[in-house]
């Protein structure tokens, strides 16, 4: 996941995903306290993104059309 | 009774009807065919009495047999039968001996024809388990958060609305994708295969939910079926089926990546709780703020560390003292200063009164007096003739004069 990635268009689970992976690499403790901080900005908007698609989310339901 | 047999006619003796009941279930409960089979006709005069046991006469165009079904037995029926219905029951024959009665003790009894769907189900479960179509090694990993679901039933049944109603309670953040098929007569085994391929090349859907809701072994055959079995096997997403209720096993479940007991169960299965993500969510924010935290802290208690390893090496301490050595200079510079200047002066003064003491004026003091004539000092004899002009200047003021005579002294004067 490319780090300019647009959060916004992110599905739940890429959301989800990417939030698991930047907390992993925070406990590894290796990147340096400005890189720490805006992966923790990232982080948080992570976290804000997927609260977000729970709160607003509504089963979409289609029905397919099935050649003969 | 061949005891009984003699060359002599005796009047024969008489049996109880005991003895000959007896003797009879003996010779019944002798057979092994009569102990172990099935029998199939429909139920007529069904009742059952509080004990609990099961009486009917199982008969068909052309003859009649009793049964009874204890209790212990009932107990393992799916379903009590019901008078008309067409059975196959299996047990025992044998002798009511109190009644003089020939019976079916029976212990199974199932809807007719299901003997030989049993048998094609075995044979279709043989067939494909042989060419590995159950083998682990082929399920695939059902994904955690599936983003589209496929589901394969019946647009009318129970199932869908149960599926429907699991997944928006569980899992709204999904998008779903009915691929309608019958899911019970002669078109529904070629309707779920073509949904199932349908949804793999339109859509390919995360994973495929496959199933209907509960009926009889007729009504769930479409899932015992050959073509159904293969094409779950050729899906590329993963399948969970979910067919009638928890005992019912069909050749699909074996074949699906997961078998769950019912269509509920296959949509709880195939998505996580919308309320434990949350949870799960909360749990990583305040990971992610203990982390930050306490990166904070251990960066903020480090540049205190070197902080006050810089003031150890700091050069503040050698400036003071520097400052101090320089100030000690300065002030014995200037003490020096000081004194040359007074020094100075005091031979400034001295020499002031040594120049004041060869100043002409004070040498009139003493009562000489200075001569000169047209300006110039006259010094010696050369400088004036007689009848001169000279000018004489005594202490306390001057005169003028007249040279009248010259007089050379003997000694040599420079």
């Amino acid at each position: 996941m490319s780090k300019s990635t647009e959060i916004t268009s992110l599905s739940y689970e890429q959301a989800f995903e990417e939030l698991q992976a930047l907390i992993n690499t925070l406990e590894s403790g290796e990147k340096s306290l400005d890189e720490t901080l805006k992966l923790y900005q990232r982080g948080q908007a992570l976290y804000q993104h997927c609260q977000k698609l729970l709160e607003e989310a509504e089963l979409k339901i289609e029905t397919l059309d099935i050649p003969e | 009774m061949s005891e009984q047999l003699s060359l002599f006619p005796e009047p024969k003796r008489s049996y109880s009807i005991i003895e000959i009941n007896t003797y009879l279930r003996t010779l019944l409960e002798g057979d092994s065919l009569l102990q172990d089979i099935w029998v199939e006709g429909e139920i007529s005069n069904l009742s059952r009495p509080k004990s609990g046991h099961l009486y009917f006469t199982l008969k068909d165009s052309q003859a009649a047999i009793r049964c009874v079904m204890w209790r212990s037995q009932t107990a393992r029926l799916a379903a009590i039968p019901q008078d008309g219905m067409a059975v196959e029951v299996h047990g025992s024959i044998s002798v009511y001996e109190a009644a003089g009665q020939y019976q079916l003790y029976a212990d199974q009894i199932r809807p007719a024809g299901e003997g030989l769907l049993y048998q094609e189900f075995n044979r279709l479960k043989n067939k494909l388990e042989a060419e590995g179509l159950f083998d682990p090694a082929h399920k695939r990993p059902i994904p955690e958060m599936p983003a589209v679901i496929g589901v394969v039933t019946s647009p009318t049944g129970a199932a869908i609305q149960d599926i429907l109603n699991t997944l928006k309670r569980r899992y709204p953040l999904a998008r779903v994708v009915l691929a309608p098929a019958a899911v019970q007569g002669d078109a529904a085994p070629g309707e779920i295969a073509s949904a199932i391929h349908a949804l793999n090349q339109q859509i390919q859907p995360d994973v495929i939910l496959v199933g209907r809701g509960g009926g009889s072994i007729e009504d769930l055959w479409a899932f015992n079926q050959e073509i159904v079995a293969r094409a779950i096997f050729a899906s590329d997403a993963p399948v969970i089926s979910g067919v009638g209720h928890e005992i019912d096993f069909t050749i699909s479940d074996f074949v699906a990546d997961l078998r769950a007991p019912t269509p509920t169960a296959a949509a709880e299965l195939a998505v996580p709780d919308q309320i434990e993500l949350a949870g799960i969510l909360l749990e990583r924010r305040e990971t992610l703020q203990r982390q930050i935290k306490d990166r904070l802290n251990e960066q903020r208690w480090a540049l205190g560390q070197t902080a006050s390893r810089l003031q150890q090496v700091s050069p503040a301490a050698q400036l003071a003292a520097g400052r101090q050595t320089l100030d000690e200079l300065f002030r014995r510079g200037e003490r020096a200063l000081q004194h040359h200047i007074k020094l100075q002066q005091t031979r400034l003064s001295g020499l002031s009164q040594q120049l004041d003491s060869l100043s002409p004026q004070n040498v009139l003091r003493r009562g000489y007096a200075a001569v000169s004539s047209g300006g110039r000092p006259v010094t010696s004899l050369k400088d004036i003739q007689p009848g001169n002009q000279i000018h004489v200047q005594v202490r306390d003021g001057s005169f003028d004069a007249r040279v009248t005579a010259k007089e050379e002294k003997n000694e040599q004067i420079n």
